[in-house]
């Protein structure tokens, strides 16, 4: 796979990367401007500083560069380097002996709310599918997506659009030759619904059409004053075809060009910037692309914030996006128990908790997001409630990530025994290699073991995966750097970003708990042996720097990579945690009886010493 | 000393309060600079576009799209009523004619021959803003709106449901940590700002709902009867928009938890001013993200109310030895204390985790040790 296609489409300053030594790069989160400094040491790049400051697009300062530029000094006085001049502004290295500044600065934003758009097509699982792929792949989250069959009238459909304050919109709709109408009915609802660009006064709003080319002239005289029309390449030219790269370019620019343009000190922060600022999701999404397309993995990664969760998927190649908007550890917090329910959290504590009071914490966290959990007691209904929100917002990114819709598949005489509908899930726990986790409750647990053990119990992965955490949320800065300097990104990422937990071995499969799931054997910088049964769970303490190799025998249920009962060998380098054997099956079963069900998740975590 | 830096909510019995009062469009502004305004009143009033009906014509005529533009008997920017006929068919050899009617008044927006579809828009709906709270006009924003200033007592809540309402402070506890329950509730209190101590239950609200109270200020709610009042079960504190009939801001947090004894007397006391109790203004909005926005109750002063006390007041925000504070997670949720030491090093927590801590001395003589972050300012 190449690299993100966006990518080319920006203009990129020629940079000679021999003469590269220092590079900035912060992420201008909605509270926090995250900074790093990546270094040449030796012959390679390594993340050395990090350093924070508020955001400061709000009032009273409203100038986002403030923040940028605090963080930046604090980088200075840990590097011991100033970066940052007495005018607030970034100092460049005059030359190789030059005592201060950076030879490259670039950044990443997700402040004011990130990017925000409606999206609108023809058919909801097929047209605006694609949209919303085209603009959550952008890094954009998707307020509302309209289609001709989502189940509202029209003027509902219009109503809701004018109560919406999108930055913009994306329209797509018909295949290129195709019906007109149809595209044309859904532009003739979006623009006497006017929608109101959040930033009002005499900003245009931005429409992006990708539909039906043929429509492009009829949607032209549809959107006259008071839009920001672009047409662009259909996402969609045949039902067989995705082409979301030219309408994810053009969601990038006018998102430079308009709504980062309007945000306060953004015209300043560009004017810094060697490389386009991309929105935070999108800048993950890219360098988890890269990483998949280099190494030939399939690949998944999460962020689990306090408002949102991302997921971001890549197989065969695939890249897939999709925020949860509403479950979150803080300020979503009761959504994630409202959704899930209180008795899906409850099932992962292994302690007596009263329902009432534990409603009523929740509520607490929610209104007080900044507090954290004191007690042990407290962690472990959080880490609970974590589990759940990741496993729903995996469920929604697999309900998402699908094969094209609408498509008519050729099928050979072999097909028959293994028939896949249009529209099915592409994302394979089975092929999943990597699975990588970062947000405050995966990354700042007190124990790397409960953030793998949390990976296992939501993700529910099958087979051989490879787990690890973004050490402290550097992907976003490392996306945008692999858009001048790929090398350098690569390397950052392989030896600072990611810290690799370990490995989880699951069997795929369901059986009586008690009955034999599979042997395993680990040979090589550590030996060990043992036989689980289902219900089971086992540790192999395997180092960072220790090489295994692994062999695992099933029983005739189950499957761990090579078909039911069929062993597997793999050589494995192992990480902080070790390797997880998991022999409680999948889909994952949990003892219905309460006071089994607490026993056994008691002694899940005294074998994966979670506890 | 070291010092540590802590939001708190605000509850002020003196603070100049001021609200944008804006139209979400532009409009015209009722008032000058200036100008004296009571909470009712209208500062600005507008009209914005009416509702869009689209009418698929060609479909209910049966005939193509290209065709309409011929088959219209309306025209772009016509006015029409409800049931007017739009368009009409030619039938065949002048038999079998078929028309459109118009399923609503208003105007002829576009009439599409791509999609055969007519766009109607509805009458203008009128948006007004009112001042909110009494006071004076400080600045007006042309076309947009006004600046309403006053001086006032101010209360901010952690919590709250519904929108904005005003109306006279009445009490139905008479201590700050008692609960409101139903029996508390009287048919006199119609139309008041009806002030709680301690939990107020389900029972309450649906009584107060019976009453027509306006809204109800109390320290805690029980989530299970939020659940219950709702009708749902509240996922995200973005609040402000419920129907409910009526506007409840909660002080402390959920569970059983008093009001602040200060929140409570400061209520009390504007509550006994006068006959009927002084009007207060409340809003339930609440949205805690980036930007947030807590429920307020806001008390316009008037010269004749007495000077609030002059206390010795920590630098506002500040943390350190003395400070009084309310400790805002569990185990120990709501409790109130003095800070007694402010260690610089981070601490290791029962949960495993590295945090900043203070030593609390609660108000029951325990010395307690929690995170910063779990702890909540009271101002003196």
């Amino acid at each position: 796979m190449s690299a993100p296609s966006h990518l080319s489409a920006h203009s990129v300053p020629a940079i000679d990367p021999s003469k590269l030594r220092y590079i900035l790069a912060t992420d201008c989160g909605s509270t926090t401007t995250k900074a790093i400094l990546v270094e040449r040491v030796g012959n390679g790049w390594r993340q050395t500083q990090r350093a924070e400051a508020p955001t400061t697009v709000e009032e009273p300062f409203a100038d986002v560069t403030i923040g940028v530029s605090n963080s930046l000094t604090e980088i200075g006085e840990l590097a011991g380097r100033r970066f940052i001049a007495d005018d607030g502004t970034i100092i460049r290295r005059k030359g190789a002996d030059d005592p201060d500044g950076c030879d490259l600065y670039i950044s990443t934003s997700s402040a004011g709310g990130g990017l925000q758009m409606v999206v609108a097509g023809v058919v909801a699982q097929m047209t605006a599918a694609s949209a919303k792929r085209a603009a959550l792949g952008a890094g954009a989250i998707v307020m509302d997506t309209i289609a001709s069959n989502d189940k509202r009238k029209p003027h509902e459909r219009i109503q809701r659009i004018r109560e919406l304050r999108p930055d913009m919109v994306l329209i797509s709709g018909g295949t290129d030759g195709g019906n007109v109408q149809q595209v044309v009915q859904i532009a003739e609802q979006i623009a006497p619904a006017k929608p109101r660009p959040r930033f009002g006064g005499e900003y245009e709003l931005p429409v992006i059409y990708a539909g039906n080319k043929d429509a492009a002239p009829q949607v032209r005289g549809i959107f006259g004053k008071g839009f920001d029309l672009a047409v662009v390449e259909n996402l969609r030219p045949t039902l067989e075809q995705e082409n979301l790269g030219p309408a994810r370019d053009k969601i990038h620019d006018v998102f430079l060009e308009h709504v980062m343009a309007h945000a306060p000190g953004y015209d300043k922060l560009i004017s810094w910037s060697d490389a386009p600022i991309m929105p935070t999701p999108g800048a993950v999404g890219d360098i988890l692309q890269r990483i998949a397309a280099r190494d030939r993995l399939n690949a998944v990664c999460v962020d689990i914030g306090g408002a949102t969760t991302d997921v971001f998927s890549v197989f065969d190649g695939t890249f897939n996006r999709t925020v949860s908007a509403n479950l979150g550890m803080s300020y979503s917090i009761s959504n994630v128990c409202a959704e899930a329910g209180l008795d899906k959290v409850l099932r992962w504590v292994h302690i007596d908790m009263d329902e009432r009071e534990l409603r009523n914490r929740v509520k607490n966290k929610m209104i007080r997001p900044t507090t954290i959990p004191q007690s042990a007691e407290a962690l472990v209904f959080e880490q609970a409630v974590a589990r759940e929100a990741l496993r729903l917002a995996y469920a929604q990114h697999k309900e998402f990530a699908t094969t094209l819709k609408g498509v008519q598949q050729q099928r050979t005489v072999g097909d028959l025994f293994s028939q896949q509908a249009s529209g099915q899930t592409i994302v394979d726990d089975m092929r999943l290699d990597l699975l990588v986790a970062s947000g405050g409750v995966l990354s700042h647990a007190p124990k790397m073991e409960q953030t793998a053990a949390m990976l296992v119990d939501s993700f529910e992965p099958q087979g051989f995966t490879q787990l690890a955490k973004d050490s402290i949320f550097m992907m976003p800065h490392l996306g945008v750097l692999a858009s001048v300097q790929p090398e350098a990104a690569m390397e950052v990422f392989e030896r600072d970003c990611l810290v690799r937990l370990g490995w989880s071995v699951a069997a795929k499969g369901e059986g009586k708990w008690g009955k034999k799931c599979f042997s395993y054997r680990v040979s090589g910088a550590v030996s060990a042996t043992g036989e689980l049964a289902c219900g089971d769970v086992a540790l192999v303490r395997v180092g960072p720097e220790q090489e295994v190799e692994v062999t695992v025998e099933p029983a005739k249920e189950f499957d761990l990579g090579a078909g039911p009962g069929k062993p597997v060998t793999r050589r494995v380098k192992g990480g902080t945690v070790g390797i997880l054997f998991d022999a409680r099956g999948r889909p994952l079963m949990l003892p219905e009886n309460p006071a089994d069900r607490r026993a056994a998740v008691a002694r899940w975590a005294n074998l994966w010493e979670t506890r | 000393m070291a010092k540590a830096y802590t939001p708190g909510l605000k509850v002020s019995a003196r603070a100049a309060y001021r609200a944008r009062r804006l139209l979400p469009v532009h409009g015209e502004v009722l008032v000058k600079v200036g100008d004296a305004v009571r909470a009712r009143d209208v500062v600005a009033r507008t009209y914005i576009e009416g509702d869009v009906t689209p009418v698929a014509v060609s479909s209910q005529l049966g005939v193509p799209a290209g065709d309409l533009a011929s088959l219209m008997l309306v025209k772009q920017g016509d006015a029409v009523v409800a049931g007017q006929p739009l368009a009409r068919s030619k039938g065949i050899f002048g038999l079998g004619k078929k028309e459109c009617a118009s399923p609503a008044a208003g105007t002829i927006e576009s009439i599409s021959t791509t999609t055969g579809q007519v766009i109607l828009r509805g009458a203008p709906l009128p948006v007004e803003v009112k001042a909110y709270v009494d006071g004076r006009v400080a600045e007006v924003f042309p076309n947009e709106g006004a600046l309403i200033e006053t001086e006032a007592a101010f209360v901010q809540g952690i919590f709250g449901v519904g929108g904005e309402t005003v109306g006279p402070i009445s009490m139905a506890c008479t201590r700050h940590d008692q609960p409101l329950d139903a029996a508390l509730i009287k048919p006199d209190m119609k139309g008041a700002i009806v002030v709680g101590g301690a939990r107020v239950t389900a029972a309450a609200v649906k009584a107060a709902q019976a009453a027509g109270v306006a809204a109800i200020v109390s320290g805690g709610i029980d989530d299970s009867d939020l659940k219950e009042i709702l009708g749902y079960d509240l996922g995200v504190a973005i609040t402000g928009t419920e129907k409910i009939g009526i506007t409840i801001v909660i002080t402390e947090g959920f569970g059983d938890i008093a009001m602040a004894e200060r929140t409570f007397a400061l209520l009390e006391g504007f509550a006994r001013d006068g006959a009927g109790g002084r009007e207060a203004s409340v809003n339930g909005a609440t949205q805690i993200r980036a930007g947030v926005m807590r429920p307020e109750i806001v008390i316009a002063r008037r010269p004749s109310d007495a000077e609030p006390a002059q206390g010795a007041r920590p630098e506002e925000g500040a943390l350190e030895i003395g400070t009084q504070v309310r400790l805002i997670r569990d185990p120990y949720f709501g409790l109130l204390g003095s800070v007694s030491a402010l260690p610089s090093e981070p601490a290791v927590l029962g949960s495993g985790s590295k945090a900043r801590v203070l030593e609390v001395k609660l108000g029951d003589g325990r010395s307690v040790t929690v995170p910063r972050a779990n702890i909540e300012l009271i101002e003196t």
